[in-house]
């Protein structure tokens, strides 16, 4: 039992407590007693048990941090060596298919229909992950960016167009790419706020939607002919050359509204894609485009 | 005869302290400092600090003067009647701002939380986008929240432990003051872009320095404290308390040290570059949880819990193999948090090994808490203030032991950059951070207010039902949403592709958001409860003190 004297001259007794039957330290603080109890054997094992286990994970493992380098551990294992035999466990998944992919030409992927499935696996995982933020996860697009689930295409629907449209992107700076876009005719001056509004009117009449109740749809006509129908075509069924939409089905990039298709009129159009070339290796951008074209429409 | 003089000639003329007027010069030194950079900032979001640094100054030189002109000639006694003297003043500020700043960073929580389960709840605005938000949470909740209960609760136990006034007599106040004036300042900073984009360290080269000043006189007035103590022995929750105080001004400096473009700017960068920058702030990081979030509430623990049990601690010697060993193997544990990075192998290796071995050290407060109750298991029926402190060690204990299993790399692949850590961090925040702190809240108030009880148990009740509800939906929501998160990373094909991309996995996170930001809205809910509670029981007649005065100190033996 200690006696200690506090500055005071006061006396801490260590005492009993009677619940437990385990004495107090003899300290006393603004009521507070400690009681003496030794460590819970079970928990005195376990903390050497953690600390017997670390000293045997550090000799198996990469460890201690030397001057020029650090213990590598007698299993040899490395972060970066697990990941490339990973790498290589899926390699051998993909097995031969991956060299025939690569090798075989978008025809000929057509034609084989193993190399096919492959191909629409991958162009499915790598369009996930790049085109799905965009164009949604089931290809279904939103507005401003195209549903890739129908047979109607901006640029064109074979497997070639298709494969040029991923590979040099839309408006992205490829010098190889789609460039074609829609002018600013309201801003630019081209066309007045009336004669946009007429062949705004005209526009949806082409796919038989109402129009302005009294809209002169002759003039529309007049101004559709002298400005939109250089790319859209005299009957408004448009241009995959140029990438100028087919006004004439149901299908809208941007939305049938009348006030859409006045801000687009207005302000021009000219929705980016990127090139994939550079970002994608080659064989993903086949597998992206057979993927693509199974997706709704393929031409 | 004689006639003894008047009183008021009798007594010491009044001077102004020493401490008063360095204080009130460097106000003044301040407001024109502060003036002068506003007039000359790069940007408008840090001219508005320097004048909320200005006005800070200004108030703070007017209250010396105030006080000065208000204040008896002497110092405030420290011992009145053979009784400390307690200063309970500065305390009663961190209690009533933690409140506050505890609801505001709930709500926060909340607002992101939906924002998660609903994106144009971000408004399409840049202050309240996600990324502001984000941390104005973090930060309310750990620094203003818990900084502020973690500061009124050390002021109350190094007194009471001590049994010794409070050392110094402005700086108490300038700790309190001159905290949430830093909390302003990041708080605001978050909202106006102001950032240097650490997590958990966002605030800027400025702010980092005014609170460098604030957490030294903190350390200051608790060493002081301490060292003029009249018990023979320091209590185990002032070793906690110093702990916390000293590491987390070594870390705050270690992890901010960062060059700023020029005075007149907000803008700085860190010296630190690449993995060891990333490291440094993981180091950081890791151990704001380990100082702040568990030394520093252990501290809580260890007062009030035996406090409010009236049992004694349950093993004196467990304390200190414990709190040795935390404090020793804490600060390796940082690098679990850049598993399978560019961090070198043995690094990853040394803190996977320190998080294991951490895990019966932490424990050891785990055990020293709950056995504490022997002899006093019938109250918790009675008590929800102190089942309120028991569940918290309850999930400090879960916490504990969830931490160093995902430490553990193979099971860190699959819980890593999920909700899965969301959870276990909320298990550890709501549960232990929060509970411990609303427990040593509610034994508090009536302490410090001189009031004889709370004023009502049963909201207490109210409030642990409401709040514990909320945290289950919380931490199972989130273990659902990240293990279905982790499992669906890593899905092959047959063929040997991901079977998902990452905008599947975010859509399937939809209902699981939900359910969590309901669990969030109703821990709001509980401490809305509480506050009102705590506000009743400071203004109600009905919970007054029978006898007026200091509350009975019970006389050390």
């Amino acid at each position: 039992m200690t006696l200690e004297t506090d500055k005071s001259g006061h006396v801490d007794h260590a005492h009993v407590d009677s619940h437990t039957g385990m004495a107090t330290t003899g300290h006393e603080w603004d009521g507070i007693r400690e009681l003496n109890t030794p460590l819970p054997r079970w928990w005195l094992t376990i903390l050497y048990m953690t600390i017997v286990w670390a000293f045997f994970y550090c000799i198996a493992y990469p460890a201690i941090p030397l001057f020029q380098t650090f213990t590598k551990g007698v299993l040899g294992w490395s972060a970066r060596g697990s990941v490339n035999e990973e790498v290589a466990e899926l390699r051998a998944q993909r097995g031969p298919m991956v060299a025939a992919l690569s090798n075989a030409s978008l025809k000929g992927i057509e034609q084989t229909p193993q190399l096919r499935n492959f191909a629409i696996a991958q162009g499915k995982a790598a369009f996930g992950d790049n085109c799905a933020p965009c164009h949604g996860a089931g290809g279904g697009g939103s507005k401003g960016f195209a549903n890739l689930n129908d047979d109607d295409w901006l640029w064109g629907g074979t497997l070639e167009q298709i494969s040029a449209t991923l590979t040099h992107g839309i408006r992205a700076g490829d010098d190889l790419g789609h460039l074609g876009a829609m002018p600013a005719f309201g801003r630019d001056g081209i066309l007045k706020a009336n004669e946009i509004s007429v062949v705004a009117d005209y526009v949806r009449s082409l796919s038989g939607l109402p129009v302005t109740t009294g809209a002169d749809l002759k003039t529309g006509a007049k101004v559709f002919a002298e400005n939109c129908a250089v790319c859209h075509a005299d009957n408004g069924k448009g241009n995959m050359e140029l990438g100028a939409p087919n006004l004439t089905d149901a299908i809208w990039l941007y939305g049938p509204e009348k006030a859409t298709i006045v801000e687009g009129l207005t302000n021009g159009r000219g929705g980016v894609m990127p090139a994939w070339a550079g970002r994608l290796d080659a064989t993903t951008i086949k597998a992206l485009t057979v993927y693509v074209h199974t997706l709704g429409g393929g031409k | 005869m004689s006639i003894s003089p008047p009183a008021e000639l009798r007594s010491v003329e009044k001077t102004m302290r020493l401490g008063e007027l360095s204080l009130l010069v460097l106000s003044v030194i301040g407001v024109f400092g502060a003036l002068f950079i506003a007039a000359k900032a790069y940007t408008p979001e840090y001219a508005f600090h320097a004048y909320v640094f200005a006005a800070a100054s200004l108030a703070s030189a007017l209250a010396v003067s105030n006080r000065y002109f208000n204040r008896p000639a002497e110092m405030p006694p420290q011992v009145i009647a053979g009784k400390p003297n307690y200063n309970y003043g500065p305390i009663k500020f961190s209690t009533i701002a933690s409140m506050f700043w505890g609801i505001a960073g709930f709500t926060v929580g909340v607002i992101i939380a939906f924002q998660l389960a609903f994106p144009w709840l971000n408004l399409d605005l840049a202050w309240t986008s996600f990324g502001r938000l984000r941390p104005l949470h973090t930060s309310a909740v750990i620094f203003a929240f818990g900084g502020n209960v973690l500061i009124a609760t050390s002021f109350y136990v190094v007194q009471r432990t001590c049994r010794a006034r409070l050392a110094g007599d402005l700086a108490p106040w300038f700790v309190v003051l001159g905290y949430n004036l830093f909390i302003v300042l990041a708080g605001t900073g978050y909202l106006l872009g102001i950032t240097q984009g650490k997590e958990y360290a966002e605030p800027e080269w400025y702010a980092d320095l005014w609170l460098t000043i604030v957490w030294v006189v903190y350390l200051l007035v608790f060493l002081g404290t301490i060292i003029k103590r009249e018990e023979p022995h320091i209590y185990v929750a002032n070793w906690f308390y110093l702990a916390f105080i000293v590491t987390i001004a070594v870390l705050h400096l270690g992890n901010n040290a960062a060059v700023p473009i020029s005075m007149f700017s907000s803008k700085s960068y860190i010296v630190w570059s690449g993995v060891q920058d990333a490291m440094i702030q993981w180091w950081y990081g890791h151990n704001a949880v380990g100082f702040f979030l568990t030394a520093g509430f252990l501290g809580i623990m260890y007062y009030f819990v035996p406090k409010r049990a009236e049992r004694p601690v349950y093993s004196y010697r467990l304390s200190i193999i414990h709190f040795w060993a935390l404090i020793f193997m804490y600060i390796w544990a940082g690098p679990h948090h850049l598993h399978y990075t560019a961090l070198p192998d043995w690094a990853q290796t040394i803190g996977m090994v320190f998080s294991i071995m951490l895990w019966m050290p932490s424990w050891g407060g785990m055990i020293n808490g709950l056995m504490t109750l022997s002899g006093a298991w019938d109250k918790l029926r009675t008590d929800p203030v102190l089942r309120m402190l028991v569940v918290s060690i309850a999930f400090y204990g879960m916490s504990t032991f969830e931490g160093p299993l995902m430490s553990i790399k193979i099971v860190n692949s699959l819980s890593h950059y999920t909700d899965w850590t969301i959870g276990h961090v909320h298990s550890g925040a709501l549960g232990w951070v929060g509970y411990v702190s609303f427990g040593a809240l509610y034994c508090m108030v009536p302490w410090i207010w001189n009031r004889s009880r709370l004023y009502s148990l049963r909201l207490v009740d109210w409030h642990f039902w409401v709040s514990t509800i909320g945290i289950v939906l919380y931490i199972t929501s989130m273990w659902v949403a990240g293990i279905l998160q982790g499992l669906m990373w890593r899905a092959y094909t047959s063929l040997g592709f991901l079977e998902y991309s990452f905008i599947e996995t975010v859509e399937r996170m939809h209902p699981y958001y939900i359910i969590r930001a309901l669990g969030g809205v109703l821990y709001l809910l509980g401490a809305v409860i509480m506050a009102w509670n705590l506000y009743k029981t400071i203004v109600s007649p009905e919970t007054e003190q029978e006898t007026v005065g200091q509350p009975a100190l019970v006389p050390a033996e």
